[in-house]
Formats: structure tokens, sequence, C-alpha cells
């Protein structure tokens, strides 16, 4: 980190980043009058985001009200299907209703590259100047050590502002390198990859039962991960979908399991493979998704200095929402800001402190508390959770719905036989408990 | 030379040809959501007009005719470090064919004269990677009364006040060198240089820079009838997918000695393609003499 005497500012806030959290944070600043720059190191916003990608319309709407009208949405959801996997079999949880199609839809499935570069565009509509194919390589601090501005790989002066916004992504390289946050750890973050898969529209509607814009969402957990902590999901888009599979770093490095190999028995197990017959495949992409929790978030502000998105570990790993909160806290970091440069008052790490603590007042905060023993627990008893159960669960299934003559009370005496066996009743009563613990 | 230098580089937005998929029931390019790039032989030509620049002043325009999403394209040029841009837009361009773009690009470059200064050199590409008919640059030259360069790898030397130019240009067998005088048109070759990387204050330059967009009937184009589709003789007959190859690749298998092994891969090499052992002992003929 280099240290500078004050200089003239150029801009009111610096942005680095062009995903969710810094597009909403860079366009709440513009649209609010100030004099806002982002720099992002990919060729365009949206080229290196990669994200199932499910679009949760309300923390957008927040933001952008009329995005309907002109952002690239696939299909709006209407039909989320919860299953838990052995490997052979899946049961499942549907929810399917025709209030889903209603004027407003709450959620919709996208594609990042192009919604990523819409979102920008408006950015840019909103006064905003966007640097692309730059990448910030230091944060720039006065005597004091309060943020001043950034440094970038294209060299040239500094460039100066009170207030740097960090939207830089899951591996926070920045403020990592400015010692404002520790490197991540393979244990909170989860390894994604995602294929996309091109099939006529007409296919996709009858092989999910949809018509014109409607969409499905399949989560999936159990046995597919081969015993580790992870889920895997299948969303229809317009003309493709998208599969994929994720799990924690360390449990990867721990099994041996190839990431792609993963992704390969997914997508040719039973229950998944012809829902992907005859498409052809598009895209292939990984990602990091910071999937630690409320006990992982770092200090999100100091002396001119904000995190926001997913480099301040922004993701509901149970509900797999992530670019909501990244929006979410995008926007209340720029109102933040937008409201500190109106009073003229400095953006000190006391100021900036209100930041976090509207944080608190939202579902952001609420949800990710809610949840802060889930990851812990998921991952501590993983051999249950996404080995043990899911197979008992299915065994229990095809003992039910299987006629062969045995009578009902002995199919349900061997029922809850398995379980014992499995687990025992104080394993399972341990795990309900801590299960519902954890919930609360 | 009184004035100072002006070089206009043409340049295209194109899909980019790494992500595009050929739509597999219509046989036609699925361009939506594909992402654009600069088309990467007009980069070349940009960077040799940046270098003129660097060594003898003046400034580098660039000129591009697409739809309002090619402002994209032109602003990264401007982030490179060209010193303006022209985008040349209209509904009317929409299915032009080289003969209807040249025309087009060759009114915008007398509008570009009028309002900026008449180029000394025009800058292309060799040719696009979308449509490779290499025919534009060509067809500018022609209309403009340029002299024309094609294929250039290098430029050697520039006497500015003489108006004289030495360039390298790729022909069979060899390099030629060639010496013409400016005004002139010239299409560069890929691998002729390396674009640089423009510096921040540039790239804030470039992203705060305002792109002139011209319609038809800014660069004075009174005759719509020559501009897009119906300017454009040119029709697509049919659009087809090749079909698989039904060569298959040939193990052979491990001979007693090295020397045999070699022999196998030759004589299956030769049992195939007869002209080229033809040639072969042509040339070996040749080399005894």
């Amino acid at each position: 980190m280099s240290e500078m005497q004050a200089q003239e500012p150029q801009f009111d806030a610096i942005v680095v980043g062009a995903g969710p959290s810094g597009n909403a944070a860079a366009y709440v600043m513009a649209s609010e009058g100030l004099n806002v720059l982002q720099i992002e190191r990919g060729e365009y916003s949206g080229s290196k985001n990669v994200q199932g990608a499910i679009l949760y319309a309300d923390a957008l709407e927040k933001i952008i009200p009329d995005f309907r009208e002109d952002a690239p949405l696939e299909r709006h959801v209407i039909e989320q299907r919860m299953w838990t996997m052995d490997d052979r079999s899946h049961t499942g949880v549907h929810y399917r209703s025709d209030d889903f199609n209603e004027e407003k839809p709450n959620r919709y499935t996208i594609l990042r590259a192009q919604f990523d570069k819409w979102f920008n565009a408006r950015v840019r509509a909103a006064g905003a100047t966007v640097l692309f194919e730059t990448t910030v390589t230091e944060l720039v601090r006065d005597l004091s050590g309060k943020v001043i501005g950034v440094r970038t790989d294209r060299g040239g002066n500094p460039i100066m502002a009170p207030v740097v916004v960090l939207a830089e992504g899951v591996n926070g390289l920045v403020g990592q390198r400015s010692g404002l946050r520790e490197e991540v750890k393979p244990g909170t973050v989860a390894l994604a990859l995602k294929e996309m898969h091109f099939l006529p529209r007409e296919v996709i509607e009858a092989r999910f039962n949809l018509s014109g814009n409607e969409g499905v969402v399949i989560e999936a957990m159990g046995t597919i991960t081969k015993g580790m902590t992870g889920t895997g999901f299948l969303y229809t888009n317009e003309e493709s979908i998208s599969v994929g599979i994720g799990c924690i770093v360390d449990d990867f490095v721990e099994g041996g399991e190839t990431p792609y190999g993963l992704l390969e028995s997914f997508k040719n197990h039973p229950s998944i493979k012809p829902l992907l017959a005859g498409s052809e495949i598009k895209e292939y992409a990984a990602h990091l998704i910071p999937e630690g929790g409320y006990r992982a978030i770092p200090q999100l502000y100091g002396d001119g200095w904000l995190v926001v998105g997913d480099a301040g570990q922004f993701v509901n790993a149970v509900h797999r929402e992530g670019s909501n909160l990244a929006m979410t806290t995008g926007r209340i970091a720029a109102e933040t800001v937008v409201m500190l440069t109106r009073k003229r008052e400095a953006m000190s790490r006391a100021n900036l402190a209100i930041f976090a603590k509207r944080l608190e007042e939202t579902f952001v905060m609420k949800d990710l508390k809610k949840y802060k023993g889930i990851p812990g627990l998921l991952h501590g008893g993983k051999a249950q959770f996404f080995g043990t159960y899911p197979r008992l669960i299915s065994q229990a299934m095809q003992t039910w719905f299987r006629v062969d003559g045995v009578d009902k009370k002995s199919k349900e005496g061997a029922i809850l036989r398995s379980f014992r066996e499995a687990r025992g009743w104080r394993g399972m009563m341990g795990d309900a408990f801590r299960l519902v613990r954890a919930w609360r | 030379m009184n004035q100072p230098l002006h070089s206009v580089v043409c340049i295209k937005q194109v899909p980019d040809s790494a992500q595009i998929r050929v739509h597999p029931v219509t046989n036609t390019i699925m361009r939506q959501g594909v992402p654009t790039i600069i088309n990467p032989y007009d980069l070349f030509a940009l960077e040799e007009a940046l270098r003129l620049r660097d060594r003898f002043g003046g400034k580098v325009t660039v000129l591009c005719m697409g739809p309002m999403t090619a402002e994209d394209s032109l602003r990264k040029a401007l982030t490179f470090g060209a010193d303006r841009a022209v985008l040349l837009s209209d509904r009317y361009f929409a299915g032009s064919d080289t003969l209807a773009t040249s025309y087009a690009l060759s009114m915008a470059l007398l509008q570009i004269a009028r309002e900026f200064g008449a180029p000394d050199i025009i800058f292309t590409g060799k040719q696009t990677i979308d449509g490779d008919t290499a025919q534009v640059g060509p067809g500018i030259a022609k209309r403009l009364g340029y002299n024309q360069l094609t294929y250039i790898s290098k430029i050697r030397d520039l006497d500015p006040d003489g108006g004289a130019l030495v360039v390298e240009r790729r022909a069979e067998g060899g390099t030629q060198v060639l010496q013409t005088k400016l005004p002139v048109l010239i299409t560069m070759l890929e691998g002729s240089n390396e674009m640089r990387r423009g510096s921040i204050e540039t790239a804030l330059a470039a992203a705060r820079a305002q792109v002139t967009i011209w319609n038809a009937a800014a660069v004075g184009i009174e005759d719509l009838t020559r501009c897009g589709l119906r300017g454009s003789p040119t029709i697509v007959k049919k659009v087809f997918a090749p079909g698989a190859r039904s060569e298959k690749a040939a193990m052979i298998g491990a001979e007693a000695t090295p020397e045999a092994s070699a022999h196998a891969v030759i004589d299956a090499i030769f049992g195939r393609m007869p002209a080229i052992e033809a040639q072969l002992f042509e040339t070996a003929a040749q080399a005894a003499y």
C-alpha cells in the first residue's frame, strides 16, 4: 500500500468491480448526482461473472423499479423442485403455482453475461465513468492511514476519491493485499461448476411443462456430492439449461474428487440425464462462492472504504441467495456515501459505520445471523446430511411404494429399523436437535 | 507536409468467432448473446496508425459502420489511444454487402475530410473475420482515388514532408518493398505489431469521450438505394454446415526398427496423396543440380 499526501480528489467515489454489488453501488451514487468512477478488470461487466443464475426481483426493484422493461430476463420461475438424491433416485418436494405468473414476477432465470452488461449500461447512463480491462492493484492511503484513492495496472498517477467501495468479488484481492481482511479460507468457499446446454425452446417447454416464459428451478442435494458439503442445480433459460454443482473447497481437497468429474456424474444421474438429452454444450464455467455465512463476514468498513457483495461474504447458502444480497449491500453502501456527501461529512470509519448499522436492519444480516450455525453444522455432519439420510430417504420411499406382498406394518417397521441401524436414535435426535437449533 | 499527419482507421465490430455457435436447426449463426470484439486484424491497423503518430505527430481517427452497440468498440479504440471516434449508424445500412459498405464508408471518409481534415493514410485490417472478403478496403481506395497497399506487414519509412511511404508487402514467395505517395489506403496483415495498452489518463479520457455519431444524411448520402440491402447485389444463395469428414485417423503399428516405422508413415502419406510425393521428387531433383 502506498502512502500519499492528500491531493484534490477527482471523483466523489470509486467503485472497484462491476458485478451486481458494484453496479448497484455505482448506479445509486451516480443517479444521486455523485461523480463516480467504476473500475472493472474484465472486458465488460459480466465477462468475469458466473452464477446459476436466479435474479430475485425485489432487490433490483429497489434500485431500478422499471427494470423489467428492458433487462435481459430469461424465464420467470413458476415451479421450484427441491430434491434429495441418492445414486439412482430422487425424492422431491415440488411447488408450482399459477400465482407466480404475476404481472411483476418474483424470480427470474438470467444469463449473467447479458444481465450484467445491461445493468452496467444503466450505470453509465446514470452518469458514472466506467473503466474496463483495468485492474485496481492497490489502495492509496494518506499519512493517517485513510484510504484516499486507488492505483491501477495501467500505471500513471493514482486516482483520488474520498471513499472506495470494494465490490471486487469473492477473492477480494485488493482488500486482502491492503490488509483489510484475511485471505479466503478453503473451508468457507465453495467451488461451483456450471454448464450451459442449448435446447430449442419447444423442447424445454415440453420437457418441463412450461408455456411462454415460465421457468423451473431444481435444487438438489444428496449423494451427488459424494459425501462433500454442497448442492447441485438445474435452471431453465429461454433456449438453454444451466446445470451445475458446487462443494466446499476443503472437501474437494480432502476427498480427491475432481470438480468436473462431479459435474459429469451429476449430469449422468438417471434423474438429470433425460432432462438434458439432445442438448449441446454452449459454455463451461467455474467460480468460487463465499459460503462461510455470518461468521465469515470480514470488517466491512474503515476510514475511506466499504466492502459489499461477495467480497463481504454476503451469500445465504441455505436459500441459494447471493446476487440479491450483493445488490442490497451495494445499494445501502451507496446510500450511506450519498448521505455523507450531501451533509459534507467525512468518510471516516465512525461515519461509515452507519452502513453496517443499516445492514443489521435488513434481511441481509437478519438471515445470515439466523443461519450462522448452518454452514458449520452441514460441514461437520456431511457424512449424514449428504450420504446417510439421502440414502435412507430413498430406501424408505422405495419400501413404501413397492407393492410386493409385504404388509404395511412390516414395511413401517423395516423403514424405522433402517434409520435406527444407520444412525441410531441418539444420533438422529442429536442431528435433529442441532438442525433445529441452527435453523432458528 | 504542411498539415499534421491524419490517419483514419476503419474498424468493424464482429462477433467473437471463438464463441459463435451455429443454430442446430436453421444452420444460421446465432449472434444473440455472442460477445462482440473489434475485428482482430483491425487492431494491427490501429496500432500501426498510433505508431506513426508517435513518430510524426498528428491525429488518429477511428471510423466504424454498424449498429449503435458498435460504440463500445469505438470507445475501446479510444482506450488504446485513438484521438477521436466516428460511428456511422443508420437503419438504412442494415444488410450491406461489401459494395454498399465501401460506398457508405467512403462517404463518411469524405465527411471526415470536411470536418477534421483530409486523411493522409486510411487503414483497414486485411479482412474481417466474419465476412472474410478483404474487399472493403480496396473498395474505399477505388472510390476515393487513393493508392492502395494491401497485405502490408510493415511500414518501413515515411517522409511526411515529401509524402513518400515505403512499406513491406507480403506476396507469394517473398516480401515486396513498395514505395508510394500519400494519400494511401493500407490494409494491415496480422502479426505486424502488438497492440499497446492505454495509460490510465487515456483510459479515463476514453471513458468520458463523446463518440461522433453520423447517419446517412449526415455524411451526405442522398441516394439510399445505394445503401444496405437495396444497395447490395450480393445474394446469399444457401447456408449449410459442411458434413463431417469421412477420413479417419489411421493407426500405424510400431515396426521392428525406427526406419521401418518411418517408411510406414511415409507410405501411408504418399499412398493417399501422390501429388505430395511427385512434388517432393521434383524438389529433390532440382536440389541435385
